[in-house]
């Protein structure tokens, strides 16, 4: 790729490209996050609360076991997945955008 | 019994090609570059497999297993957060680290903030997180050799002084957990000091199918002969059922399960949430169970920030994001990763299960000859109904666990020496190092980091691994991962602020971490005494405070609630005070972090620096 000694108002270079950049990529971060730790902390908090509902057994599993033992790990995995395809679908986006607003 | 054949050999054969491949993929690896990171070209099916195989260590293939035997429910924490943390580092890490290209993180640190002083800084944390890391690997390699030879018999023989001591000082028959501890040690740092990590890239990814597949066939054949999981979960009675649980079944269609001894926790405590582990220090300091469910919860939350902020900051799995050829690459290799060991973490907890209902006389015993050897002893007892297939099947496992310490033990030392060799000598002490001195450097710094992570493993035979490895997550989620976090996403960072949080909240952990390790290696020393001697036992000075205050004893055992908290807020407190050194040219720096690389800002920026940076 060819550089050129870039200034301020080089498209790539600007304080705008990089907020809007940081603040997408934050932002599905985030969100993947909060699916992630709603589970993880709530799990706790549902033991604490509602240790009866959560003693259910379920195939010789209580419930609470049968969540954090076993269906913990595919929930994660999708989400996971979901964030990786987005970023990515972001990212050729970006380049998109940043070559179309390149100067002759 | 004489010692088993056939754990012997598959055992053997494990060790064999592991030093194998290690000796072959050494001529191939001539570049220092090579050394340090592969050369930077690892397909990312090698890749996730090698950083899968890493990661899954002695504490994941024995611990989790006895752990959950031992403690039951709370347990279970450890694995799903071990797994799950990668999802944090893939959701605000992996990416923009890949993309700023150092070759470790104390790389990064010195080129984000242009600092040298935080490099060292940095560096001392490889080492703090690497030992801590490297203790339980040993005690899970003293367990194992002990377990093979227990019934070999040195008392009359020229290896006389090898015998071990029983309670009472007199010699018995088997090897000393310390000799498994220092022969491990020595043959795996004699691999790592002539393959580097090009050869350990391939042992590692060869070492996650070995273990993978040693834990999943016992588990099978196991579940067949016994009953399914669930059906030997549901004998332990918890407060929900109505019906008494079944005791001592003789009926050969139903799942058995022997009486458990006056040690194991009673069935409501072990199958429900808030058991023996999260309410050790309540109960010691006399509370009832309703008061001690508060702390429970307490210790809980603690212990899933420290695993899942810990994984992301573990310097041994980070410095595999650079051996990725790109970002795009690093983040499915992370995706890989997860579905790798996420199915690997369904198996131990399952071995504890049936270990609970099979084995229950393991209860009685500590140090190396407890539940911590669950996954071991478990397929004999099919060598008992079907004779050789159980001891292929106890040959197995015992494969999985070398694999497993092998593996991680010598990732640590890849990453500890790299940190020595690269950082300490190559930067500091002797900046103009040819490549030829710096791979010397690497083979010297290889057997001193050996020798000590010897002499610390065989301290700690009473500590459970994975509580262990528990420690090493609270460091690293105290110290690197505020750092990583931060000076990924906060451009107002600076070195004073970056430096003060990672190093107050990081020695915080450290310090109490290690205090509760020393009190729990006093206190079950001074116990086993006082039981030899049929004397209670007298806590000492330390013991006797944590069962006054049992407040502090959790926030000094799971210390991540407090210190990962403490570390980002000093982190802003003096990047704000310290506001004018922020790097000058921090916006490119956050563009290399976080543009795509398909617009080649990492050229432009390497150009700029004139190679000052990476």
């Amino acid at each position: 790729m060819p550089h050129s000694p870039h200034d301020e108002t080089d498209f790539i270079h600007s304080e705008h490209f990089l907020r809007g950049l940081m603040k997408r990529q934050l932002k599905l971060s985030i969100s993947c996050a909060a699916a992630f730790l709603l589970l993880l902390f709530g799990l706790p908090l549902m033991n604490y609360f509602a240790p009866v509902l959560m003693a259910n057994r379920v195939g010789g599993f209580t419930l609470t076991w049968l969540v954090l033992g076993v269906l913990f790990f595919p929930y994660v995995w999708i989400i996971a997945k979901w964030f990786i395809v987005r970023s990515i679908a972001m990212e050729e986006a970006e380049v998109k955008t940043a070559e179309s607003n390149k100067r002759p | 019994m004489k010692v088993d054949p056939w754990i012997l050999v598959f055992s053997a054969v494990t060790v064999v090609v592991t030093i194998w491949m290690g000796f072959r993929s050494a001529k191939s690896s001539k570049s220092a570059s090579d050394f340090f990171v592969a050369g930077r070209s690892v397909s990312v099916g090698w890749n996730a497999s090698a950083i899968s195989g890493e990661y899954l260590s002695a504490a994941s293939f024995m611990g989790i297993a006895g752990m959950v035997m031992l403690s039951g429910y709370d347990a279970l924490w450890y694995p799903v957060c071990y797994a799950c943390g990668y999802l944090f580092l893939l959701l605000f890490i992996a990416g923009p680290l890949r993309r700023f290209g150092a070759y470790t993180i104390p790389d990064f640190a010195e080129g984000r903030y242009d600092s040298p002083v935080f490099r060292k800084i940095a560096v001392c944390f490889v080492l703090f997180i690497g030992f801590f890391y490297t203790m339980p690997q040993m005690k899970g390699a003293g367990t194992t050799l002990a377990y093979i030879f227990k019934a070999i018999d040195l008392r009359d023989t020229a290896f006389q002084f090898l015998a071990p001591l029983d309670g009472g000082g007199v010699m018995t028959t088997g090897i000393p957990y310390w000799f498994g501890v220092a022969v491990v040690g020595a043959v795996i740092t004699l691999n790592v000091a002539l393959g580097g990590m090009k050869g350990i890239t391939l042992v590692q990814a060869v070492q996650y199918w070995i273990k993978m597949f040693a834990i999943s066939v016992p588990i099978f054949v196991l579940l067949s002969v016994y009953g399914g999981y669930g059906k030997n979960l549901s004998l332990n009675k918890s407060a929900a059922d109505s019906t008494p649980a079944i005791i001592q079944t003789v009926d050969s269609e139903k799942p058995q399960r022997l009486a458990l001894p006056d040690k194991a926790p009673k069935d409501e405590a072990w199958i429900a949430p808030f058991g023996p582990l999260t309410t050790k220090a309540a109960k010691a300091a006399g509370l009832t169970p309703e008061e001690s469910k508060p702390y429970s919860l307490l210790y809980t939350f603690s212990l899933i920030i420290a695993i899942v902020c810990g994984t992301a900051g573990l310097p041994h799995i980070l410095v595999r994001f650079y051996t990725n050829p790109d970002g795009i690459a690093a983040k499915k290799t992370t995706m890989w990763v997860m579905i790798l060991i996420g199915v690997f973490y369904v198996f131990p907890p399952i071995f504890g299960v049936l270990g609970r209902n099979l084995l229950p006389e393991l209860y009685a015993a500590s140090g190396s000859k407890g539940p911590d050897k669950v996954v071991l002893e478990l397929p004999v007892l099919i060598r008992e109904k079907y004779g050789i297939l159980g001891s292929i099947l106890s040959g197995i496992t015992c494969a999985g666990a070398f694999a497993a310490f092998m593996s991680t033990f010598s990732g640590l030392l890849v990453s500890m020496t790299s940190a020595l060799a690269h950082d300490v000598y190559g930067r500091m002490l002797k900046p103009g190092a040819s490549p030829r001195e710096r791979m010397r450097m690497f083979k010297f710094a290889a057997v001193g980091v050996g020798g000590v992570s010897v002499l610390l493993g065989a301290f700690v035979e009473q500590l459970d691994i994975n509580f262990m490895v528990g420690q090493a997550f609270a460091i690293a989620a105290a110290s690197y991962f505020p750092l990583l976090f931060m000076s990924v996403w906060w451009r107002g960072m600076t070195m004073k602020g970056a430096a003060t949080g990672m190093l107050t909240g990081g020695l915080c952990a450290l310090v109490c971490v290690t205090l509760t390790s020393i009190s729990d290696i006093l206190a079950k020393t001074a116990k086993a005494a006082a039981e030899a001697s049929k004397i209670p036992w007298e806590p000492d000075a330390l013991n006797v405070f944590w069962i006054g205050h049992p407040l502090l004893r959790i926030l000094a055992e799971q210390p991540a609630i407090w210190s990962v908290p403490l570390s980002i807020g000093l982190m802003i407190v003096v990047s704000k005070a310290t506001r004018s050194s922020v790097p000058k040219d921090v916006r490119m720096k956050m563009l290399v972090l976080h543009a795509p690389e398909a617009l080649g800002l990492k050229q432009e920026y390497i150009q700029e620096h004139q190679g000052g940076a990476h």
